[in-house]
């Protein structure tokens, strides 16, 4: 299942200048790792050494913080969009 | 100048005083370091040299991240460009001190600053470096407050603006922004669906958001209150500060001013302790509570429902700094009911004559909490930190209290006014009262 994901311009220097990419994936952490596949250097800009993402990270699937969905387990349907972005941003 | 260069808070990564604010090697926030090394002056000169500058911020000049020194043509003396913020009362509050069963209690009312909350402190800083970087356009993303200062310093200093809000805000802040001539953008979601619409327009457009690209300057000016609140108090510290919190960056940076002047030798006593942070949220958004109560170093986002509208973010920014600061000092960060919100606009209106809006209401409730709770020693020197006006959410105290409506003789006022009381007693009385 593809899914758009977007990608912050503070990584796109790790990701070939790429500001969207299309991965295959059926959950957010499917999504993810297909992403660190392509782009390697990225995993440990968002990731912990456990895999789990660093807490100034970000992630939305259409619009909705995958913390009030079911984070890195949340099933992601095809044609989705996944917004990767900076958490220190507002207040 | 002692600004120095941005600095990753987490992995300690240097970086240009640019228009950055994200660490791109672990994504941590970037702030600004300084290097007072270089400065010459000892502690009499230096607190001269405050005493001596504009009444306002820019007093604090040596202290904030502008390259060029306080902005306009007329120097240090009489920087009055813009739209100066700062120089706000700082209240000796025995009433309401008496009424908590404290000894001493100051309120910092900044209400009192040009679009009445303390966001132009920060949008002031801001927007200077925004100048100084070249940006033509200024931006942010708002629970109100900030939407009012973005919006007034676009016309004082001819810039365009962009002002992006929740739909759903108190009519006087929709209102106060408006009528400033900006670009205002009400979008159908929270404040965090609007702060997540405008870190992805960041990426695209040329603008200095102010709370977003220029978040590590605009942070800095909260630095400010701090520098008042001690200079005020006669270059002494107080024992305990009470703070709002919606993002936390008010509340770490009030402690990062006490402590980069204590470090400078400019306040207190190096061995004394730094002033207990108490953190305030609202039970509908209190995201920093929770996870303190919890023991937890991070947030747990929650979906904001409370009436203290201006701290409703429920993904704070800073959540894990104002976590450890509450910690590290002593203090804490509790949470109170829209109920007890109410309450406390009341009660620091009729001890105090200051009429604060929710986020005060939230800031004095705590206050009130810690008192009852037995947490602060009656010897204790606290400051009670007010950061907007009651005007802007007047919702909050509609139908609170009566008016007695009369004919205009004097038996009519004789007949239905009770004489003696004071605002407090005015509720029980009489038939005819409207609200």
């Amino acid at each position: 299942m593809a899914v758009l994901v977007k990608i912050p311009t503070q990584l796109r220097a790790v990701a070939e200048g790429a500001a969207e990419t299309e991965v295959q994936g059926s959950t957010v952490a499917e999504v993810l790792n297909g992403l660190y596949e392509r782009y390697g250097e990225l995993r440990e800009r968002i990731c912990d050494e456990d895999g789990t993402l660093r807490r100034f990270v970000n992630v939305y699937l259409a619009g909705e913080d995958i913390r009030f969905l079911d984070g890195l387990q949340t099933p992601v349907p095809d044609g989705a969009e996944l917004t990767i972005l900076p958490a220190v941003a507002g207040g | 100048m002692a600004v120095s260069h941005l600095q990753c808070k987490e992995c300690k990564a240097q970086y240009p005083l640019e228009a950055l604010y994200v660490c791109e090697r672990c994504f941590g926030p970037l702030e600004v370091a300084y290097d007072h090394s270089r400065s010459k002056l000892d502690v009499a000169e230096l607190r001269r040299r405050i005493q001596g500058g504009p009444q306002n911020i820019w007093r604090y000049a040596d202290f904030l991240p502008l390259a060029g020194g306080p902005p306009g043509p007329s120097g240090r003396l009489a920087s009055r460009v813009g739209l100066p913020a700062g120089c706000t009362p700082l209240i000796r509050a025995d009433r309401l001190a008496a009424r908590l069963g404290l000894r001493e209690v100051w309120v910092k009312n900044d209400a009192a600053n040009p679009t009445h909350s303390f966001k132009d402190r920060v949008v002031s800083v801001a927007v200077t470096r925004a100048r100084e970087l070249g940006f033509e356009t200024i931006a942010c993303a708002s629970t109100g407050n900030l939407a009012n200062s973005v919006a007034a310093h676009g016309a004082a200093l001819g810039m365009e603006s962009y002002v992006f809000i929740p739909a759903d805000l108190e009519e006087q802040k929709i209102l106060a922004t408006g009528v400033y001539g900006t670009k205002l953008v009400g979008v159908d979601g929270s404040y965090d669906d609007v702060n997540r619409l405008c870190t992805e327009l960041c990426a695209e457009r040329d603008w200095a958001f102010v709370n977003i690209n220029l978040r590590p300057y605009y942070a800095e000016g909260s630095k400010t209150l701090a520098f008042e609140i001690a200079e005020q108090l006669g270059w002494e510290l107080p024992d305990r500060c009470v703070i709002p919190v919606a993002s936390g960056s008010l509340f770490t940076k009030i402690a990062a001013g006490f402590e980069e002047w204590t470090e400078l030798g400019l306040v207190g006593d190096p061995a004394r302790p730094a002033p207990k942070m108490n953190g305030a949220q609202a039970e509908g958004c209190s995201p920093v509570a929770s996870a303190y109560a919890a023991g937890h170093d991070v947030c747990r986002p929650v979906k904001p429902s409370t009436i203290a509208k201006s701290l409703a973010i429920g993904n704070p920014a800073d959540g894990p700094y104002a976590l450890d600061l509450a910690r590290r000092t002593g203090g804490s960060v509790d949470a109170v009911s829209d109920e007890e919100i109410r309450a406390g606009i009341k009660l620091l209106a009729e001890t105090t004559g200051v009429f604060t809006e929710t986020a005060g209401g939230v800031t004095t409730a705590v206050l009130a909490k810690l008192a009852a709770r037995g947490d602060i020693d009656p010897d204790e020197r606290v400051v009670l930190v007010i950061t907007g006006d009651g005007l802007k959410t007047l919702d909050a105290v509609r139908d609170t209290f009566e008016t007695y409506k009369i004919e205009p003789s004097v038996e009519a006022f004789e007949r239905s006014v009770p004489e003696g009381q004071t605002a407090a007693g005015l509720r029980s009385a009489s038939a005819s009262v409207v609200a």
